[in-house]
């Protein structure tokens, strides 16, 4: 049984409301964070405890706060990223779902690190009972003097707000969150200026995951080097997965970082294996985005070593034998899962949520859409595949966010690995010339 | 002030400078083409990924090369900063690429279109794209549309650009001009197909770098090769009264703003000079003006046509 630091209190009954919460211990980070730290401290020992950012990017969350500009005079703000729209992932819904008290608790914590005073917590439009949720916490904590004026006494004032977005996946991208907040088309900003630098309305801003902001409360509470000790590696503390697709327990699971997959995958602990007794073909390991990758090569390394779930292990090989951790999202697809077919998901799903701000994301995704569309349709054509390669290799890298990439890579990685399940869907007569 | 090396020619340029401009400082072809940056507009650039180049070494103190190619209107240069456009094999490939993009759905109209020979998209096929084409679906249309009784919006030649967005943006009060949808469906409009209330909004003609924003009073007069662009000058109380006219024998078929080399527009007029002074009289004349822009006016074949009956209204 590994640690569980986020949803250990998941089924206690009434853990949604904030009397239960304190109960079991919630807000203790608040009280210890406020009154006996400094902002700098509470930095130092996110710092210390090596969390990566769990939105998908795993950038290091101590550093990213550390870049914070803070010029006299000018607000800061924090804001979280709630807009969970990559496929595959579910597990922010989940915690706040469950206990909202976790994600409003990091929030104050964090804030005060950082010297917002004004937070917000940006969630996807599709979210909206679970903003009413959020809503309902935040009013809990405000009437318990967690939030609002003076908080505890410390001197401290901090407003939290929820805002609800349209349910566009381009707002997840952190400057279009910042322009939708702002009340503007989503579409992403052209770096730099990062948010650290001008951000919300201009000013300092830290955009940061809801699981990562969650994670700031066992860190407070438990110390970072402590918190460090949990994981493997540069990979430290605990992730929650969401695990999908053909495995027998679908969920959320709070794993520790440096688990092995394939007992991930098969211990009844976790996703308890394959479903209906059929073999594993393939696993996206970390949501839509990321490399899809067939079971020889998730289960072990091209070096012939075991895959851990970790975010050096799970990127081992670069793209070419491996994938990456990215936001959690696990899809596993049994044998008899069409490879082609579940692409051409894929694409339409990417050109559908193209912002349409630069020409080869654009105008590429949906390309790709028409190509995968023709062949899972029996009307490919021999140059397709190539053509498919050719289009994604040239949007990779050169768009303005990284939807961009995130389209280019299923592409890529689907090809890569199934070339000859594409090859089969092509007509004979077609082969011929 | 910061060394740049661009493909092998180095310049230096005061600190701020973007990649693309220190590039033109240098002229010729190391300048990157440009389809959505306009020198005139503020927040330009960064959107059609025409001007991408390598960075091979980011700066003195920073040796690193930048991870992705980066989009050289938006970048600034450091100190000691190494770039590479035409001699980056990878550039190249992914510019044509980014050409092929932008051409996938383009109607390829040029036949028709008042801005053939002017255009920034077919200068820029030309001379990055490939040939032939790989798209073999059927491309996406759009109605016609008028934005107000001068202008004409042709959304199926629109490359998205924003520079028509940014420049009402920037003259207008409110916001009345922007994009609606997303994605390959995005499409440039007004609020409920309202005219820009703006004596400034024929300038959204000019800085159009396809046929998507033509100037109805000149639609179907005349292919522009087939005209002599002068410049004049008039006193007018609301711009500078700066132009360039678009003649076919004594007849002013077209006013428009003066384009710097970049074809880039040098002062904004006022819809007054552009649509209501088409009298050749109304004009004290310059003289020819010289089409830097690659295109086929830039033969310049004009500048002798156009001398006899310069001088005569010197005179």
């Amino acid at each position: 049984m590994g640690k569980k630091l986020l949803i250990h209190n998941d089924k206690v009954p009434g853990i949604h409301t904030l009397e239960v919460y304190r109960q079991h211990g919630g807000y203790a980070s608040v009280e210890k964070a406020l009154k006996t730290m400094s902002p700098e401290a509470i930095v130092e020992e996110v710092k210390k405890s090596g969390l990566r950012g769990r939105g998908g990017a795993g950038f290091p969350t101590g550093m990213k706060w550390s870049f914070l500009a803070k010029p006299e005079g000018v607000a800061r703000y924090l804001v979280c990223n709630a807009d969970e729209s990559e496929p595959g992932t579910f597990k922010d819904r989940y915690l706040m779902e469950k206990i909202p008290h976790a994600l409003v608790e990091g929030m104050i914590t964090s804030s005060f690190a950082l010297g917002a005073k004004t937070s917000y917590i940006y969630i996807r439009g599709e979210y909206f009972y679970v903003a009413r949720i959020l809503e309902a916490a935040i009013a809990e904590a405000y009437a318990a003097g967690f939030l609002g004026k003076n908080i505890l006494g410390t001197g401290y004032d901090l407003d939290l707000y929820v805002q609800v977005g349209a349910g566009a996946y381009i707002c997840g991208e952190e400057t279009a969150l910042l322009e939708s907040l702002e009340g503007k088309r989503g579409n992403p900003r052209i770096k730099p200026p990062f948010p650290a630098i001008a951000g919300l309305y201009g000013c300092p801003t830290v955009v940061n995951n809801v699981e990562t902001i969650a994670a700031v409360v066992p860190i407070i509470n438990m110390g970072g080097e402590e918190y460090a000790k949990i994981g493997i590696g540069r990979s430290t503390g605990t992730k929650l997965i969401s695990a999908s697709g053909h495995i027998n327990k679908p969920g959320v699971y709070e794993i520790e970082l440096g688990l092995p997959v394939e007992e991930f995958i098969y211990s009844d602990e976790y996703c308890g294996g394959i479903w209906k007794n059929k073999k594993m073909k393939a696993c996206i390991p970390g949501g839509s985005s990321v490399p899809i990758l067939p079971t020889e090569l998730l289960l072990k390394t091209a070096a012939g070593e075991p895959r851990l779930m970790s975010y050096e292990s799970l990127s081992d090989g670069g793209f070419a034998t491996g994938s990456m951790l990215g936001s959690g999202g696990f899809i596993v697809f049994d044998e008899d899962t069409n490879i082609a077919e579940n692409l051409y998901t894929f694409t339409r799903f990417y050109h559908h949520e193209s912002c349409g701000q630069c020409s080869p994301c654009r105008e590429g995704t949906g390309w790709m859409e028409k190509i995968a569309h023709r062949i899972v349709h029996g009307h490919g054509k021999a140059s397709d595949i190539d053509l498919l390669w050719d289009i994604q290799k040239r949007i990779e890298g050169n768009t303005i966010c990284p939807l961009g990439d995130a389209a280019a890579w299923p592409v890529a990685s689907a090809i890569r690995h199934f070339r000859a399940e594409f090859e089969a869907m092509i007509p004979k007569t077609e082969l011929a010339h | 002030m910061a060394k740049v090396t661009i493909d092998g020619q180095t310049v230096e340029v005061p600190d701020g400078t973007t990649i693309l401009q220190a590039a033109r400082m240098i002229g010729g072809d190391v300048a990157p083409p440009t389809m959505c940056y306009h020198s005139k507009l503020k927040t330009s650039g960064g959107y059609c990924r025409t001007c991408i180049v390598k960075v091979s070494k980011g700066s003195d103190k920073d040796p690193r090369p930048m991870p992705k190619l980066v989009a050289s209107c938006r970048t600034t240069v450091m100190d000691g900063m190494e770039v590479q456009n035409n001699t980056s094999p990878e550039v190249v490939d992914a510019r044509k690429g980014v050409v092929e993009f932008l051409l996938i759905n383009h109607p390829l109209d040029c036949p028709v279109c008042d801005q053939a020979g002017e255009c920034h998209l077919q200068d820029l096929g030309y001379k990055n794209g490939g040939e032939g084409t790989r798209f073999d679906f059927e491309r996406r249309t759009f109605e016609r549309k008028d934005i107000g009784d001068k202008i004409q919006l042709h959304m199926n030649r629109c490359i998205l650009c924003y520079r028509c967005v940014k420049t009402a943006d920037q003259i207008c009060d409110g916001r009345v001009h922007g994009v609606m949808n997303r994605g390959d469906v995005s499409e440039i409009s007004t609020y409920i197909e309202k005219a820009i209330d703006n004596d400034f909004s024929g300038n959204m003609i000019d800085v159009c770098p396809v046929g998507a924003l033509t100037d109805k009073t000149f639609r179907f007069k005349s292919r522009v090769w087939f005209t002599k662009p002068m410049d004049a000058h008039r006193d007018c109380k609301k711009c500078s009264g700066k132009v360039t006219l678009w003649e076919k024998g004594d007849e002013v078929l077209r006013v428009t703003g003066r384009k710097d080399q970049w074809g880039e527009v040098e002062e904004w007029i006022c819809n007054d000079c552009r649509f209501d002074h088409k009298k050749i009289t109304d004009w004290v004349i310059e003289g020819p003006r010289k089409i830097d822009h690659k295109s086929v006016i830039s033969q310049n074949h004009y500048m002798k046509l156009a001398q006899p009956h310069y001088k005569k209204l010197d005179k």
